[in-house]
């Protein structure tokens, strides 16, 4: 058949079953085109046939026959073909991908190829387009990082720029814009944000090797079993089959994990399946297909086992025992003061219980890992993860090999967001691999993704809160009842973190928190932004409410009477030395909705012509630590290096996953050598290549490897000033750096140019710095269990509808503490995206799973927040800085999404009177409360 | 895993049908396939030898005024269904329909068609079709037939069909007289699958101050997508006010079976968005049957 590819007629071979997105993928090499659900829900793998967007992941390549197909990769040409003046030697981006780099709308860039086809189809046939019709066009094209508000901007300026013919129009309008610094706190683009709006952005799918073989994996697909048989025979006399391996084939330790190593790569004979997605048998092919087949040849029997479905029915003393050690992962405590004291204080007592769903990351991206055989005995693992350390730990230990034997190639992520730092197909492929000697590519489908990677902590918190009768909080004890599924993942953590702030951002005399963290058979329970505080948020922030109801209180003044200031001590027993910016948040807040609302946002207003639906605002406050805590050791590396060009490299293992750490590395490295950013290159998550950097999470990251950059950075410009002081006879510290150049009384050398210089005096160009965080205290021992808290607050308007139920976010005002901020852009695009996220943990997200079976297996079963969910977002920089954060900078990936769905749910009560204490909000439940 | 040999781009319903027929193992007949590309791929259909595409079949593609009548090929794409002028004048009803069913990239391929050959109880589409009184045109190897819609469902997700004998090749709907109007609104839920709680169309006829005639069709409100004929009998002779609705909504609730539908709604809950929808479109039907509205300003 023939067609039209990127203005290229070909001629091709129509191959069975083939969809276009496959043609294009893995004939044509044109992986632009992304392939996030593979079942027609998220956009990604958008492209333009005849000049209307299809889903290229279902339309047959047959079907294209004839036709034209325009890709990402076509775009650019498009824009050129258009313009009179063309560089030279740089391709002409289209206005579109100018745009969505201008205005921050490419943050891990999986699902930007699928935006920027869609929105181009859009501008060709409505060159003027309203936000209304933007919403319109791209509704079901997803963005987990949630930059709806940027890329609604960036296609309004496209349309602008494409109708005026003028270069650029609309200025970003981001706030925290500081001349503090030459670098810092200035707008900064991605440095990868160019190849991920061309489609030449390589992630790890993308990725093709000589000989490489294709993995899938045999899962249990029952909760909880024993194994009686596995056979495999059939399976391995398939041919193209390579390997079939099971338990029996393991050299190494059979468990992984990131603190307890109780999850099996494989399930053997005799062995429990504890959820669906364990791992029963892997089978690498020449093809996918192959692979597949295979999958249905082993046969499995298993003796089914209880099923112990919730975390509550998981403590009773009858439950089957999941673990050796029983269903207990741990029992989490939290004392302050005398609890029963604090309540015979109290002129008020409130006593609730709230439960919260299990949700699911959903980055756009699934898991992939490739595992490469070297000749010289070494392997190789591509795959885009949290932590890169920890993988190689984690696959050489299943090898039984010293960890230098494996490398892991750290590739582009496509969203994260705690969902990657966990083992997932790594330690398979590299198995395959090992048995094959070939490289081997293992990818999940959307349905694998769904069931097997460790999802957010499904909660029911019980608080009893006792209050002065002038609002003074007395005492705050919650109980926790946190369901961490078939294995430990990081639910320990995850859970002590929803504890220790299940009090809220305030101070009381008296606390008392008890949380039972809980093995059950649904799916794991790990790391998800927000990491436990999520839950304990929406429970507290609604009992304040409840509260200040109760007291005949303003729900601000309430939180500004007991909020946490400089000099509190945390229910923990940490004294808040600097750096608690909460009280501004909740001005800056409250200012700007008393502004929006005439002075009464509570106040319920139905709609004019349309009394049914009522608006009211809702306010909730958030606090969210950063760094690891808790006395465990957090310390990142990071190489800075001078090139002979006068380029600066800076090195990390730490993991970007699309919220912007590189422009972060970037900056903070310019910012030292006083350089212009686009002289700084990043390498991030290379076990051969950087030093560790630690795990990307607990909005670690900015502070821990951003202080290590620094620190390297300084030690490295205080190299060269050593250097060209000794070989100038001036003292060091006259030597100033300047766009390129150093400056040695009067004399201009370009920065290159030092490099032969120290190399002459024996110097390496180049810095490692390993830097150790503020130590901190475990739990219950009192002092700084922290080294630093970012703090927020948000309010949101909302309208629901009191005849079906149905709610609608209106506006979000975010006023966000993170100490300083490093990149405006990139701080903006976090702000948004964690409200979006935040909006969607409140109204549409919810991963079902019953008696252990998982409903929710498929993407159109998991409803995320798209781009007409999107309210108008307000963002307010707060900048308490502290004293040890680079520059003052804290944590805000995940605090920024904290306050958001508390803000939503208090401003549903105050629309209807509809208290809403279980996640996700349910309109039928809305509409039975206001017919009762 | 090959889930389909020969992907077949018929050309004509003649080539459509014998290829169908002919096919050396299971054949399917394809539109936009946007359900049974994914049933294929997620193994919900088996495998098949032959996908007879009939997207670019120029009769199945068209959208005109027949013989008195609006004929939509039932491989048009939903896309080219809401833009299209004679839609929006004669079949507002479908113009809402057909803009909710999937997102906008699936609606340049899929097709109506395919929607109400899916035979789902809730199918947008079939749902507004049905109030609005099309007619289905059915190729076989001995010719054309027309049939009312409601004879095409047996079941849920049960279409009557042939698969290997008979072609759907489009719609023919009444033109929409001047004192005639129709509307379609269905409630969703934020969370879990994208197929509506409940949907409801209407179609009136206005006598002055009073319904002349009228359509209604509701779904899911039994095993087969179908019309609430004892409500339609009630709005007769009556002006729309709150007393009519009400008296209507009962109508419709007595004949209508509801269900509960496990993580979509409780038959409660869709019992009061009857009366809601109800409402809403019997007014949205209402206005747009005055003589002076242009429809084509009251359609998004």
């Amino acid at each position: 058949m023939k067609l039209t590819v990127n203005g290229i007629l070909r001629s091709i071979e129509v191959r069975p079953s083939e969809m276009l997105s496959d043609l294009l993928r893995e004939r044509l090499n044109l992986t632009g085109t992304k392939i996030g659900c593979n079942e027609a829900e998220c956009g990604s793998c958008t492209v333009l046939v005849n000049g209307e967007p299809v889903l290229a992941c279902t339309y047959p390549a047959a079907k294209a026959q004839d036709k034209h197909v325009l890709t990402i990769e076509g775009l650019a040409e498009v824009a050129s073909a258009h313009q009179s003046q063309r560089e030279a030697g740089q391709a002409e981006l289209h206005p579109l991908q100018q745009a969505f780099i201008r205005h921050g709308a490419v943050q891990c860039g999986f699902c930007i190829p699928g935006q920027i086809m869609t929105a181009y189809a859009l501008l060709q046939r409505n060159p003027a387009p309203t936000e209304d019709d933007i919403k319109y066009a791209l509704k079901d094209t997803l963005c987990r990082c949630a930059g709806y508000p940027s890329i609604i901007r960036s296609v309004q300026e496209a349309a602008q720029v494409m109708q005026s013919q003028t270069a650029a129009g609309l200025e970003p309008n981001i706030a925290g814009i500081t001349d503090e610094f030459k670098v810092v706190g200035r707008l900064q683009n991605r440095p990868d944000a160019r190849e991920k709006v061309t489609g030449l952005a390589v992630f790890s799918d993308d990725l093709k090797f000589p000989g490489m073989l294709h993995a899938r994996v045999k899962w249990a697909g029952v909760p909880h079993a024993i194994v009686t048989r596995i056979d495999v025979d059939k399976a391995r006399h398939l041919p193209g089959v390579v390997a079939v391996l099971t338990a029996a084939n393991i050299p190494g330790e059979i468990n992984h994990g990131l603190v307890i190593y109780d999850w099996p790569a494989l399930v053997g004979v005799g062995e429990r399946v504890r959820y669906v997605g364990d791992a029963i048998a892997l089978v690498a092919a020449e093809s996918r297909e192959i692979a597949t087949q295979a999958l249905e040849l082993i046969e499995v029997d298993y003796e089914q086992q209880p099923v112990v479905s919730n975390p509550v029915l998981a403590r009773e003393p009858d439950a089957p025992a999941l673990h050796p050690s029983g269903n207990l992962l741990k029992h989490i405590k939290v004392r302050r003061g005398d609890i029963e004291a604090g309540f015979r204080d109290a002129e008020v007592v409130l006593e609730h219980t709230f439960h919260t769903a299990i949700t699911e990351h959903a980055f756009l991206e699934p898991e992939c890992s490739i595992a490469r055989p070297l000749p010289d005995g070494r392997m190789e693992i591509y795959v885009g993860s949290q932590i890169p350390y920890s993988d190689r730990h984690q696959v050489a230990r299943a090898l039984n090999w010293p960890e230098e034997r494996v490398r892991i190639v750290g590739q582009l992520m496509g969203g994260g967001f705690g969902g990657k730092e966990d083992i997932a197909g790594q330690i398979h492929a590299a198995l395959l691999a090992h048995a094959s000697g070939r490289a081997v590519k293992l990818l999940f489908d959307r349905h694998e993704s769904l069931l097997v990677h460790p999802k957010r902590h499904a909660t029911q918190i019980r608080v009893k809160i006792g209050a002065r009768g002038d609002g003074r909080l007395t005492a705050v004890e919650t109980e926790l009842y946190g369901d961490t599924g078939a294995y430990a993942s990081l639910g320990e953590k995850v859970l002590t973190r929803a504890t220790t702030h299940s009090a809220g951002p305030y101070e009381t005399p008296h606390a008392r928190a008890d949380c039972y963290a809980m093995y059950t058979n649904n799916p794991p329970a790990g790391a998800f932004r927000g990491f436990g505080v999520t839950q304990s948020a929406f429970a507290i922030e609604s009992m304040m409410d409840m509260l200040a109801e109760e007291l005949g209180m303003n729900p601000v003044e309430l939180r500004r009477l007991n909020a946490l200031r400089v000099g509190s001590l945390t229910n923990t027993g940490q004294i808040l030395r600097e750096s608690v910016g909460l009280l501004d948040c909740l001005e800056r807040v409250e200012a700007e909705m008393n502004r929006l609302s005439s002075g009464r946002p509570f106040e319920a207003k139905p709609v004019e012509g349309a009394p049914h639906l009522v608006r009211a605002w809702g306010l909730a406050a958030g606090y969210k630590n950063t760094g690891l805590g808790g006395g465990a050791p957090d310390k990142a590396a990071a190489e800075v290096e001078l090139f002979s060009d006068g380029t600066l490299e800076v090195r990390t293992s730490s993991a970007e996953l699309g919220q912007g750490l590189v422009t972060v590395l970037q900056m903070i490295v310019a910012e030292e050598f006083n350089q212009p950013p686009a002289g700084v290159r990043v390498l991030v998550m290379d076990t051969d290549l950087t030093p560790d950097g630690g795990p990307t999470t607990a909005s670690r990251q900015t502070y821990v490897t951003g202080n290590a950059a620094r620190l390297a950075a300084q030690t490295l410009r205080q190299a060269v000033a050593t250097t060209l002081a000794e070989k100038f006879d001036q003292p060091p510290e006259t030597i100033k750096f300047i766009e390129g150049l150093a400056q040695v009384n009067g004399h201009k050398i370009p920065l290159g140019e030092t490099v032969a210089a120290m190399r002459a005096e024996g110097r390496q160009p180049r810095a490692l710095y390993e830097y150790w965080a503020p130590e901190t205290i475990p739990l219950g021992q009192g002092g700084d269990m922290h080294f630093a808290f970012s703090f927020g607050a948000q309010a949101a308007e909302v309208e629901v509808n009191r005849l079906t139920g149905e709610v609608k976010v209106l506006r979000v005002i975010a006023a966000n503490d993170a100490g300083r901020v490093i990149n405006p852009l990139g701080f903006q695009g976090q702000v948004e995206g964690g409200i979006m996220m935040g909006l969607g943990n409140a109204l549409t997200e919810h991963f079902i799973v019953e008696d252990g079976l998982v409903f929710t297996d498929r993407l159109a079963r998991y409803r995320m927040p798209s781009i007409v969910h999107t309210p108008e977002i307000l963002s307010i920089v707060v900048e308490h800085p502290t004293a040890d954060g680079p520059y003052g900078a804290k944590g805000v990936g995940e605090l920024v999404s904290i306050p958001t769905t508390p803000a939503i749910t208090n401003a549903i009560y105050h629309a209807v009177g509809v208290r809403i204490d279980r996640l996700p909000v349910d309109q039928e439940f809305i509409v039975e409360m206001l017919n009762r | 895993m090959i889930l389909w040999k020969d992907y077949h781009l018929a050309h004509s319903i003649r080539d459509a049908l014998e290829t169908l027929a002919n096919a050396p193992g299971p054949a399917r007949l394809v539109a936009g396939g946007t359900d049974l590309l994914l049933d294929l791929q997620q193994g919900r259909h088996p495998p098949v030898h032959t996908l007879v595409d009939v997207s670019q079949v120029p009769e199945m593609a068209r959208i005109e005024i027949c013989r008195d009548r609006l004929y939509i090929g039932a491989a048009a794409p939903l896309t080219q269904i809401v833009a299209s002028p004679l839609v929006r004048e004669h079949a507002a009803a479908l113009v809402e329909a057909a803009g909710l069913i999937g997102g906008p990239q699936v609606r340049n391929t899929a097709t109506l068609g395919g929607n109400v050959a899916h035979a789902l109880p809730a199918g947008d589409g079939t749902i507004a079709l049905l109030a609005l009184d099309a007619q289905a045109e059915v190729a076989d190897a001995n010719g054309r037939r027309l049939l009312p819609l409601a004879d095409l469902f047996l079941g849920p997700g049960r279409s009557a069909l042939s698969p290997r004998a008979e072609v759907l090749v489009g719609f023919h709907l009444p033109l929409r007289s001047p004192h005639e109007g129709s509307a379609f609104r269905r409630v969703m839920r934020p969370q879990g699958v994208a197929i509506a709680i409940l949907n409801l169309s209407a179609w009136i006829q206005r006598q002055g101050e009073v319904i002349g005639e009228a359509r209604l069709a509701v779904g899911p409100s039994g095993p087969t997508p179908s019309r609430s004929r004892e409500a339609e009998n009630v709005l007769l002779g009556r002006p729309l006010n709150s007393d009519t609705i009400e008296l209507t909504a009962r109508a419709l609730l007595a004949e209508a079976s509801f269900r509960t539908s496990p993580h979509r709604a409780t038959a409660e809950y869709r019992k009061r968005m009857a009366n809601v929808l109800l409402s809403e479109v019997l007014f949205a039907a209402w206005e747009r049957s005055a003589a002076q509205v242009k429809i084509n300003e009251v359609l998004r």
